[in-house]
């Protein structure tokens, strides 16, 4: 008798935390530097050091990159330095890995010291987004043009051969704005000829939205469509009539 | 282990059978019980009454608040309510009975001779059986077309229907609202979707991505070369497969620590090398992305030059590789 | 009142006093498994009342409007008149949302019901004669109810239905030789298809398939009704008995009962649990695409087979005779429902057993049954799995190109594995006489020191 119980007990409680975790976000990483590209010489040595001993097995000692571990990061540029860092996408572990977000490895005055070192070696400044200046349904408009594909159209992120999208949640403006620059990884890259500053803040503006979407249907099940609505059927809709059909017939005798 | 208890069980019955009486008829499971139950009818009266109050709850949330959560809550609890209150009425008030029904006897052999029988007495006389059935069945198959041909009204005729497109030589490339798309705009790792200037957006041979490669680096099919001025590739949107929209471009800042350009189909992952002229690397498409040749006008806008390279969009019966 | 007068005044007018005398006598076997059927009916029941709402408010045209609604991200947009209905019903009609999130919760619990219903049906042998014709009807069903699904996800325009109406062109067109024929006839040319589909799918949708659905439950039910239930064994159960609950008043109670907890779990569903949200998704335009598009549950299989399936097209002769789609969205599901519909006559074959069977199987005293019907399913949920799992198992670390290929071994292999499995473990219950949930129930007898014998419960 107890036996059985606790088997539809246990599929409850399983199918509950499967849909959940299907829903759940990512663990949370730290929030990252609010860098501004400082000038300052002492900053741009810290950097320079920094850089020898963590970065320059892949990169080269002179930031020239290392061929087959890891690309030059001359001309990279402020925005680059400060996206991979402060989304903890670098330092990788392995040059193969794909960067993904973690917990910044360094602490935000190391990142800015890092910062202010590459960016000495030219390249793009850390671009300047204004979300509030973003106007919501042209964002959408751009987010279904150009991110969809790959972010999923909520932001919720996805998956293609060979690379994962992330989902956005957890992206600053800045970040955001960033990435959209750079292309980094085997993201595409968008300068102002194809995402002019306009629509880079209307699109800023609409991924701050995916952080708390119109779920004003209920529970949004992580906003990733018919798989967990599928998972919702079966495990909550699905026991529950086995049970009410359990209470209302008989067992065989 | 097991067969000692299988032998130990075989004893019992045995033993058991020894004490058994002789098989009776199967005993009359029928039974009725209409003791009273007034517990169960108070909390059955109970229940309904508080499945009224809902119900009232959700007509008054409609016109004061009709909010989607406390609209489902309110009538989902009411209903409930009632099933429960309907269930615990067949379960504990109404009387208890377990019925014997006996089962009907489908087949009755009489009936079934004399229906039989009677088929066959409506044959008597006629004498050209085949006849009749032949010129029947010519009738029929008349008639059917007849009630089929009409469905083929629902729709136009397929012809080359499928392979039309609105591209042609000299055609300019435009964004969605129009713009033109010139060549510069279509910087290296970046992905651009155009339309043919002037045509249907929405059709299906309109919509396509461009890219840019190094020229070095290009590895197109033969008769290709000069499709790709400054290493600019035009391929259809529409992914060959099954017809969803190829949204994704692999673009790797770094390839010897990730992988090539591609083009990934986000439906069924279809991945075409883009240096290949959209060959498919990975994925159950068929054939790969048909290509539009593109050249440069003078003023640096995006011009097609000519049509696609094959049939857009996923393949059908006269769709040639 | 007294209970004479009413049966009287239908006396009277109907003749139809011997029908009641023996409807209201009527005998229902109780067991609960014999509830998911109705589990299905009465979705069906919820599926047309809350239709019925929706119809009122949907517009089913492809005819581009400016969305001027409540919804401010939309506002502006050119969209279809259905998409733009479809957000009116959502944010400016009254319980519209409520009424729309429970008419599709009830689609996807209306063919969980159905599956369920079939597998008890399969596993306890009740598709044997008399009741294969009720089987036929039923398998019959399943495909029209998948259907009828997705055409109705399919009727708002947003962004992932668009898509799925895309690969079902593809897989219409991929049908040998009359593939492109039958394709631009159903869409009126080329997709996305002339200004008649929306109306013609609309139309499918509310009044062909419905008809046809209601049809063939009454058939299904006449069938059951001319027949009687089917029972497992037990006490004075026999083949020529039916032993259980007389339909009035305590059998009719329950059922209604269950219409109303149906009911109630699809309306707590529609209103807390959010499903479909169009607004999200944004309208469908041919050239855009999301990441993570997926049908709904019961299209799973068929999406599963479209990844794993390697990419072969034979060509001949210039002309492309087998597309790649047909494989997986036309070859996989006439296979499966071949099986399904062929089923009881090749268990008739197999055992040469072509006798009339009122009395169910359990499960285990039929092993080979079990096994084939266990592998089966294995077959179609691995396939089902493979389309479905793809971001979790990323999550976990399998990239894409290894989930294929895993899934590639596992729809040969699983079902092999689990049909010795399922099959050796329904000998060793049926012999041992175990319970596989409740455990041994049986009298445990031991030797005692003195000799005899001695029994416990």
């Amino acid at each position: 008798m107890s036996r059985r119980r606790a088997l539809f007990a246990l599929a409850l409680v399983a199918g509950t935390l499967a849909v959940v975790g299907l829903a759940a976000p990512p663990p949370r990483a730290q929030g990252p530097a609010d860098v501004r590209a400082a000038a300052d010489a002492s900053a741009i040595a810290r950097g320079r050091s920094l850089f020898v001993s963590g970065c320059s097995s892949c990169h080269g000692m002179d930031a020239r990159g290392r061929p087959g571990r890891g690309p030059s990061v001359i001309g990279a540029g402020a925005a680059a330095a400060d996206f991979y860092l402060s989304t903890g996408r670098m330092p990788l572990a392995e040059p193969r890995d794909e960067p993904t977000r973690a917990p910044p490895a360094y602490r935000r005055s190391d990142i800015r010291a890092l910062v202010a070192y590459i960016a000495a070696l030219g390249g793009p400044t850390i671009p300047r987004v204004a979300p509030q200046q973003g106007r919501l349904r042209e964002g959408v408009h751009a987010f279904a043009d150009h991110c969809a594909g790959c972010h999923q159209i909520v932001g919720r992120g996805g998956i293609a051969t060979g690379a994962v999208a992330p989902p956005l949640q957890e992206a600053t403006p800045t970040q955001i704005a960033e990435a959209v620059r750079i292309g980094p990884y085997v993201m595409p890259r968008f300068s102002e000829r194809q995402i002019d500053a306009q629509t880079l803040d209307d699109l800023v503006r609409y991924v701050r939205s995916t952080r708390h979407p119109d779920d004003r249907g209920g529970w949004g099940i992580g906003n990733l469509g018919p798989v967990p609505e599928g998972m919702v059927a079966w495990l909550l809709a699905g026991v529950a009539l086995l049970i009410v059909a359990r209470l209302i017939g008989e067992r065989t005798s | 282990m097991r067969r000692l208890w299988r032998l130990l069980l075989a004893l019992v019955l045995v033993w058991r059978r020894r004490d058994a009486a002789p098989p009776g008829p199967p005993p009359d499971p029928s039974s009725r019980d209409t003791r009273p139950r007034p517990r169960a009818e108070r909390v059955a009266a109970a229940a309904l009454a508080i499945a009224g109050a809902f119900g009232v709850a959700f007509a008054v949330l409609f016109v004061v608040r009709p909010d989607t959560q406390l609209l489902g809550l309110a009538l989902g609890v009411a209903l409930a309510l009632l099933a429960f209150a309907l269930v615990l009425a067949g379960k504990r008030i109404v009387p208890q009975e377990i019925a014997v029904e006996e089962r009907p006897e489908l087949v009755r052999e009489e009936d079934e001779a004399a229906t039989a029988q009677a088929v066959a007495e409506s044959g008597e006389g006629v004498s050209r059986r085949r006849l009749l059935g032949a010129a029947a069945g010519m009738a029929g198959a008349g008639l059917g077309a007849a009630l089929i041909v009409p469905i083929s009204a629902l729709g136009p005729n397929v012809a080359d229907r499928i392979d039309h497109t609105p591209w042609r030589d000299g055609v300019g490339l435009a964004y969605e609202d129009g713009r033109p798309v010139l060549a510069d705009d279509v910087e290296s790792r970046a992905l651009i979707t155009a339309f043919p200037t002037g045509a249907d957006p929405r059709e299906l041979g309109s919509p396509v991505v461009v890219v840019r490669v190094p020229v070095t680096e290009l590895d197109l099919p033969a008769r290709r070369q000069g499709w790709a001025p400054e290493g600019l590739l035009a391929f259809s949107k529409i992914c060959t497969h099954a017809g969803c929209a190829v949204g994704l471009y692999r673009a790797p800042l770094y390839e010897p620590t990730s992988r090539g350009p591609a083009l990934v189909c986000p439906c069924h992952y279809s991945t075409f090398d883009v240096r290949r002229g959209a060959e498919v690397i990975f994925g159950p498409a068929g054939r790969p992305l048909p290509q539009l040749p593109l050249r440069i006008a003078p003023d640096r806008r995006l011009l097609a030059a000519g049509g696609m390279s094959g049939s857009i969009g996923p393949a059908w019966w006269s769709v040639k590789r | 009142m007294k209970v004479e007068e009413p049966v009287r005044w239908v006396d009277e007018r109907l003749g139809a006093s011997p029908l009641l005398r023996k409807a209201v006598r009527y005998v229902f076997p109780e067991h609960w498994s014999f509830l998911l059927g109705e589990i299905a009916l009465y979705s069906f029941v919820v599926l047309v009342a809350s239709g019925i709402y929706l119809t009122l408010f949907f517009s089913p045209s492809s005819h581009p409007v400016v969305y001027h609604g409540s919804y401010v991200p939309l506002q502006g947009t050119t969209v279809s008149e259905s998409y733009a209905s479809t957000l009116d019903l959502s944010f400016d009609v009254p319980a519209g949302l409520l009424v729309r999130q429970t008419h599709h919760w009830a689609a996807l619990v209306f063919l969980v019901a159905i599956v369920m219903h079939l597998l008890r049906v399969f596993f306890t042998g009740a598709f044997r004669k008399p009741r294969d014709v009720n089987y036929f009807i039923g398998v019959t069903m399943l495909a029209v109810a998948v259907v009828e699904g997705f055409a109705g996800y399919s009727l708002p325009d947003d962004l992932l239905s668009g898509m799925g109406l895309a690969i079902a062109y593809a897989v219409v067109m991929s049908i040998p030789i009359a593939g492109g024929n039958l394709a631009f006839l159903i869409w009126g040319g080329q997709f996305p298809g002339s200004d008649a589909f929306e109306p013609r799918l609309f139309i499918v949708h509310v009044l062909i398939v419905p008809v046809i659905l209601a049809g063939l439950i009454g058939a299904h039910l006449a069938v059951i009704m001319r027949q009687k239930h089917s029972q497992f064994r037990g006490t004075g159960r026999t083949a020529r008995n039916v032993v259980g609950a007389p339909l009035w008043p305590a059998y009719a109670l329950r059922s209604l009962g269950l219409l109303f907890a149906v009911a109630a779990v699809l309306t707590l569903l529609g209103g807390l649990v959010q499903i479909n949200p169009v607004w999200q998704w944004g309208h469908y335009q041919p050239w855009l695409g999301t990441n993570g598009a997926q049908p709904d549950w019961y299209l799973g299989w068929l999406i599963g087979a479209l990844r794993l399936m390697p990419p072969i097209e034979l060509h001949a002769f210039g002309k492309t005779w087998v597309p790649n789609p047909f494989f997986g969205g036309v070859l996989f599901p006439t296979v499966v429902f071949t099986v399904l519909y062929m089923w009881p006559w090749l268990e008739r074959r197999v055992t040469g057993d072509r006798l009339r069977h009122d009395l169910l199987d359990r499960p285990r005293d039929r092993p080979s049954r079990t096994a084939f019907g266990a592998a089966f399913f294995t077959w179609v949920a691995t396939i089902f799995v493979a389309g479905a799992a793809d971001r979790i198992l990323v999550r976990v670390g399998i990239p894409y190109e290894g989930q294929v290929w895993f899934f590639r071994t596992g729809a040969v292999l699983f079902p092999i594995i689990v049909f010795f499995v399922v099959r050796r473990t329904c000998r060793q219950l049926s012999d041992t006489g175990v319970h596989p949930l409740r455990g041994w129930t049986g009298a445990i007898v031991r030797r005692t020191g003195r000799g005899g014998f001695d029994s416990a419960a």
